[in-house]
């Protein structure tokens, strides 16, 4: 009877984790459709290029050595599909052991595999927005196989994979779906990024002028903005890692409903701040105030109150904005502002956790962020340097002004109705 | 033969239309473009940065007329495009050389 027990536990938690990072994997088409709403017509081929490229990459590169890299998971996933055990008949006893002892859980390694990889996805496809417009399309996959297979890697297995930063020390970081593990380092790849790579011609002008360089489907960016919505449930709901108890499955429950209410939080913020700073409501900081709400939360969605956890959306909202006009003053071009809701959001989601989680402190989340910023931020320097050094990173000027949908991808995504812009 | 050819606001395209199957005008060709006169844009904000809404958009229309029908179309249109506010638009009357119907091979005030 025990082990039917067994059974249906292992059960849930495998399929638990295979529908939440189904979720996590749509979220690929929301991050897709959001860059393709922001950026203009004549590049939105490219973009979309990018975007489904990436998401193979990451998927292939964590699956070759990533995996093995984060946790000992296996070079090239070798011996996933037995999940541990000796052979296809001795699977069932080798999951009874793994329940014996108190907290003891099982399910397969591949649905492990499975939640895991589409995170590094997310992580590698918060920068392809950042370096949008300008970015050579082979120089910018270039450097997701590297970032996918070595970079996020390595510092996924100082944090979630709870090693010692490269013998030296551990770190005591609480990040539960990965605001600083994900976010703030896709954050800190991309800003290495754009620092290389410089802003779009014709986006600042002289005397401290920024001009506005619209993006051209806004429903796209909306619909986008939904499905990562919609997706970051699975984000931070499978981050649970469980759902085969009464405590687990109302943890589960309360993730979902901090998750929604903190990216309520942050729309709301975030379009009523835009609103007093420019007059009319700003739809695309709206936009990036929902996702700043959901970025907030990750580090901690389970022991916040639903208003806490709204209200710590709405901080982000308000960051996000403040971020986005900073980012901007301070000549840093990211056309979809995913710096700023990835990195300033992510940042306030690492110290947010202070206000709920008893066991967080304030300086083991300082070191962790402090070390997960610095690593992807000078390895993917020094990897966005060599690729520069070797390929070049930046479309030549006139290639840019044609549209990089013409010059990297030779179709356009418009064709009866792109004009030059 | 004369060719009008008149800039309207979009919005008053249908009654412009009507007014000129009501004196029974029988072709006219439409195009959307942008412009401006003394009416100037405006600016907006995207994400904090100010961008000038120079141009405007318009709708054009071009009308074929023997010269007969100049007056009566001019007024027709200028009645029906006209709202009182700023921008709403030109009509030009320049000659025009020839017509053809290309169907038919009919030429001059047969083609209009």
């Amino acid at each position: 009877m025990e082990n039917t027990i067994f059974e249906l536990q292992y059960a849930m938690d495998t399929f638990y984790f295979l529908v939440c990072g189904a979720l996590v994997m749509w979220m690929a088409a929301g991050f897709a459709m959001l860059e393709a709403g922001l950026v203009r017509a004549k590049n939105t081929t490219e973009i979309l290029t990018k975007n489904v490229a990436l998401f193979a990459i990451a998927c292939t590169m964590y699956l070759i050595c990533g995996y093995q890299i984060m946790y000992d998971g296996g070079w090239f996933l070798a011996g996933i599909a037995l999940d541990g055990a000796e052979s296809a008949e001795a699977l069932a006893e080798s999951v009874y052991g793994e329940f014996k002892g108190e907290d003891a859980n099982a399910y397969s390694n591949a649905s492990d595999f499975f939640f895991q990889v589409v995170f590094v996805a997310t992580a590698m496809s918060i920068t392809s927005g950042a370096v949008a417009e300008r970015m050579k399309l082979w120089s910018y996959l270039l450097f997701a196989v590297f970032m996918t297979g070595f970079i996020y890697p390595m510092e996924g297995s100082w944090t979630w994979g709870g090693k010692e930063v490269f013998g030296l020390y551990s770190l005591n970081y609480v990040d539960y779906a990965g605001s600083g593990i994900v976010h703030l380092a896709g954050a800190a790849a991309a800003l290495a990024g754009v620092l290389i790579l410089g802003p779009r011609k014709g986006k600042y002008g002289p005397n401290g002028a920024i001009n506005a360089i619209p993006g051209a489907n806004l429903p796209l960016a909306t619909l986008g903005t939904f499905i990562l919505w919609l997706g970051w449930f699975g984000f931070n709901g499978g981050s649970t890692l469980s759902l085969d108890s009464i405590s687990a499955a109302n943890e589960v429950a309360v993730v979902f409903v901090n998750t929604n209410a903190a990216a309520c939080g942050g729309l709301i913020a975030a379009l009523i701040f835009a609103r007093l700073l420019f007059g009319k409501a700003d739809l695309t900081m709206a936009l990036n105030g929902a996702l700043a709400g959901l970025v907030s939360i990750t580090a901690e969605p389970a022991d916040p109150t639903p208003l806490v956890a709204t209200i710590i959306g709405a901080v982000g909202g308000l960051i996000v904005v403040a971020s986005i006009l900073l980012l901007d003053k301070l000549k840093i071009d990211d056309p979809v502002g995913a710096i700023s809701v990835h990195g300033s959001a992510g940042l306030w989601g690492v110290f947010a956790v202070l206000i709920s989680d008893a066991e967080a402190t304030f300086v083991g989340q300082l070191v962790g962020v402090v070390t997960i910023a610095v690593w992807m931020f000078v390895a993917s320097l020094v990897v966005w340097l060599i690729i520069k050094a070797i390929i070049g990173v930046r479309v030549s000027e006139e290639d840019e002004f044609s549209g990089v949908d013409i010059s990297e991808c030779g179709m356009e995504a418009y064709p009866e109705f792109t004009s030059n812009k | 033969m004369k060719l009008i050819t008149a800039v309207i606001k979009p919005f008053k395209l249908d009654a412009v239309r009507e007014a000129l199957s009501d004196i029974g005008v029988q072709g006219i060709t439409v195009t959307e473009v942008k412009g401006f006169g003394r009416q100037k844009g405006h600016t907006e904000l995207y994400r904090g940065a100010e961008y000038v809404v120079d141009f405007l958009p318009k709708t054009k229309l071009e009308v074929a007329v023997a010269d007969s029908q100049v007056d009566s179309v001019v007024e027709a249109i200028s009645k029906a495009a006209h709202s009182g506010k700023i921008g709403d638009g030109k009509i030009f009357v320049s000659n025009l050389e020839q017509v053809i119907r290309i169907r038919t091979g009919e030429a001059g005030e047969d083609a209009l």
